[in-house]
């Protein structure tokens, strides 16, 4: 059996930023409908996507700052969670992109940073573990969503950081990577929120680099792009978990980023803008803003830098006074 | 009682019918599966068709604003708020299904024909969780009997295999059930279709966790999986999660050294098989295993076997040892050549890794003369130095260029690269 991969047959390396920025700009007309009524479940996370993505690329310019900030007052619920959109349930995501949208329009002072922290912390389980709502499922992507969100607003002690830690850590697994829970096989993404989750706890020590590097690099395909386990095919958001992660570890190195570079290139909509998840395929905000992550890491023409832990752009960051953990490189 | 549930699987037979016709053409966008996304090239329901509810095939399809039964009911529209920066556009039939939605989310009912209504809410967009939470209320509230709840959400998950909200119902009606006897064959039957769909693995985990009399039948199930692709590697990491979880001796470890052994002389390029013999090398005590893993690797390399995964090993056996006899110099030089035949020849993409390994070697060994060093100059790897543009050159005048060599002071790596520079700042001379 070959190993999968895609051909990049006489694909373009062309770097459509207008296109990308009439993109990001217009998503929702008539020709995403249907897509688009699929969204409405996760809407705040599309605005984060979409809204970061703008940043990137337009000089840190969000329009209608003050609609958008409406928006998300009108998730807002008593609880101190934020819905997808008005009438929804609240949800761990949706508080996260919430916090990262208020952020990014420097307005998170406006927020109520009390209730939020107390929604946040009563969904910790006992083994330091989250649900990611009254549901009760728990999934390391939400330890990552609770600690990037207290973080963000100066909260991180609110929690039973120890536990949050220990948790994540018996998610590990022998090849170095992480799961959603303890046994569960090795993840891209998921590596990506343990990961980060460390970083944010300053717990990279907990993390053997070396064996996780090498399976991360052990994701870039002849293409050039990047899976997330072995035996699948690339996808232009594994750039983002993969080389972030990488990144973070100090290994990012460790990869070809020409090849991913091309890779990620030739899945831009040459026509419309936008990313998709590989060559050929429909662009959507969520690999629209991954992309475009990626290449600001590699430092792309006319990207602003991106932060490897929050995907958020440094700036933002910055001026939160925060620094996630990094490891330089060996 | 009794007439309810008649009532119920009658009304069963209307609401898989309803499903079976929609579902067909359905689209499960691709970012439906969450924020972290998992999805899947299998996955896709793709369709060219913008507003499918409108198809010819639905013609007698009865909107719910249309229906004399939900008269009473005054729907409520959704409130998209001021905020037009990601904007919905939403077919008839979707506005239609979750206007009756929300109004019946609002005034609480929980009726047979809410539960129609939620069914259709789930067809249409099965990762709404605020539905699924309702329709577990619902069902509670009717009393409905769970065994026609567990075989619905088992019809819904093979429709749409990797939806968080479809597993996470389903664990809820097993636990209120109280019975896990149909949930091995029922994810077997899912990983039939993409043996490695991560939501099937993670609920098997936790079916074999819970009812833990399960686990004895794992092994002989992964074994199949892994006979026809041994590079699945879900089906590796469930191996790993059996033996792991069985509190292994010496003889079971032993065993599986040499099942992944023989796995492995078959397809010696499958990292799953490797990954899976490092996690083995966890219980080694004494350097026992290593011994024989060693043996195993020198062998296949001496048939002439180049995989990158069994280079790899070598080098780390060799890594791990830090005997100090003579014999080891032999070791440490053949680990240094592996290193730099992998650079050079058979993992070039990942260079900068061989050479890091390669020079950790020479640190670790103070073994700092061989001929085999790997050697990557004028990289531009170096986040800092990639900044710098390879060339810079004025449109006017009469100048020279010139060639500098640019390092970057904060990276211990050494690592410079070429630029030009051209422009009136430099002075045009006669040679």
């Amino acid at each position: 059996m070959l190993q999968k991969d895609v051909k990049l047959d006489n694909t373009s390396k062309t770097w459509v930023l207008e296109k990308h920025i009439d993109f990001l700009q217009s998503f929702g007309k008539e020709r995403h409908q249907y897509e688009s009524s699929m969204m409405e479940f996760l809407r705040m996370s599309g605005m984060y996507w979409g809204l970061t993505a703008l940043y990137l690329i337009n000089d840190g310019k969000i329009p209608k700052e003050d609609e958008i900030f409406e928006y998300i007052k009108s998730c807002e619920h008593s609880c101190g969670g934020y819905s997808p959109a008005p009438g929804h349930d609240p949800h761990l995501l949706y508080t996260l992109s919430a916090v990262q949208i208020a952020c990014l329009l420097n307005r998170e002072l406006e927020l109520p940073i009390e209730k939020i922290v107390l929604y946040v912390s009563k969904l910790q389980q006992d083994d330091g573990s989250f649900t990611g709502d009254k549901w009760g499922e728990i999934d390391t992507r939400y330890s990552f969503c609770a600690l990037a969100c207290l973080s963000l607003l100066g909260k991180l002690n609110e929690i039973n950081l120890v536990k949050a830690v220990e948790f994540i850590k018996s998610c590990q697994n022998f090849d170095g990577g992480f799961g959603s829970r303890p046994g569960a096989e090795s993840h891209g993404g998921l590596i990506y929120c343990c990961v980060g989750s460390l970083s944010i706890a300053g717990r990279l020590d907990l993390v053997d680099a070396d064996t996780l590097g090498w399976w991360l690099a052990e994701r870039q395909l002849p293409s050039g792009g990047l899976n997330g386990r072995p035996e699948k095919l690339p996808d232009v958001c594994y750039s983002w978990w993969v080389f972030s992660t990488l990144n973070i570890l100090g290994r990012d190195h460790w990869i070809d980023k020409e090849g991913l570079k091309t890779f990620i290139l030739a899945s831009q909509d040459n026509e419309g803008g936008g990313f998709s998840d590989r060559p050929g395929d429909e662009p959507d905000p969520f690999h629209t803003l991954f992309g475009l992550a990626a290449l600001s890491l590699m430092s792309h023409d006319k990207i602003l830098p991106i932060d490897p832990t929050y995907c958020m752009p440094k700036a933002v960051i910055n001026r939160l006074g925060l620094k996630p953990q990094t490891l330089s490189r060996p | 009682m009794e007439s309810l549930i008649k009532h119920y699987n009658s009304l069963k037979q209307i609401i898989f019918g309803i499903f079976k016709r929609t579902v067909g053409q359905f689209i499960l966008y691709k970012v439906s599966g969450a924020v972290f996304n998992m999805v899947d090239q299998n996955q896709e329901h793709k369709s060219d068709s913008p507003d499918l509810y409108d198809s010819a095939d639905n013609f007698n399809y009865v909107l719910y604003r249309d229906r004399p039964e939900w008269k009473d009911v005054q729907p409520i529209a959704q409130d998209d708020g001021p905020a037009r920066v990601v904007q919905i556009a939403y077919s008839t039939k979707f506005s239609d299904v979750y206007d009756y939605f929300r109004a019946v989310l609002k005034s609480g009912e929980k009726s047979l024909r809410a539960l129609s209504l939620v069914t259709d809410a789930i067809t249409l967009n099965p990762a709404n969780y605020t539905v699924w939470i309702y329709r577990l209320e619902i069902v509670k509230h009717l009393k409905v009997d769970l065994n026609n709840e567990l075989e619905y959400i088992s019809n819904v998950i093979r429709e749409f295999t990797k939806n968080y909200q479809v597993w996470q119902y389903r664990k809820t009606i097993v636990e209120m059930l109280n019975d896990p006897s149909g949930e091995l064959e029922f994810t077997a039957d899912i990983l039939d279709m993409d043996s490695k769909n991560y939501h099937a693995w993670q609920y098997r985990q936790w079916v074999l966790t819970t009812f833990s009399e399960l686990m004895q039948y794992e092994l002989n199930f992964v074994d199949n999986l892994i006979s026809q692709d041994m590079r699945n590697n879900s089906a590796w990491n469930q191996r790993y999660f059996v033996i792991n979880n069985s509190d292994p001796d010496s003889d079971v470890i032993n065993k599986e050294l040499e099942y992944t052994f023989g796995k492995i002389r078959i397809l010696s390029k499958n990292e799953s098989a490797w990954n899976y013999l490092r996690g083995l090398l966890l219980y080694s005590e004494n350097g026992v295993l290593e011994d024989k893993v060693r043996d195993f690797c020198s062998n296949l390399y001496n048939k002439g076997n180049r995989s990158v995964h069994l280079m790899s090993c070598l080098i780390d056996l060799t890594d791990a040892d830090e005997s100090t006899d003579p014999e080891n110099v032999e070791k440490i030089k053949f680990a240094l050549k592996l290193c730099f035949d992998l650079a050079s020849d058979y993992d070039p993409i990942r260079r900068y890794y061989w050479a890091y390994i390669s020079k950790d070697i020479e640190l670790k060994f103070n073994f700092k003369e061989h001929d085999t060093k790997i050697l990557l100059l004028h990289t531009m790897s170096s986040s800092a130095l990639e900044k710098i543009p390879d060339v810079g050159i004025d449109d006017k005048g009469r100048y020279k260029y010139i060639l500098i060599k640019v390092t970057d002071q904060n990276d211990s790596s050494n690592q410079s690269k070429y630029v030009v520079r051209g422009g009136q700042r430099f002075d045009f001379h006669g040679n």
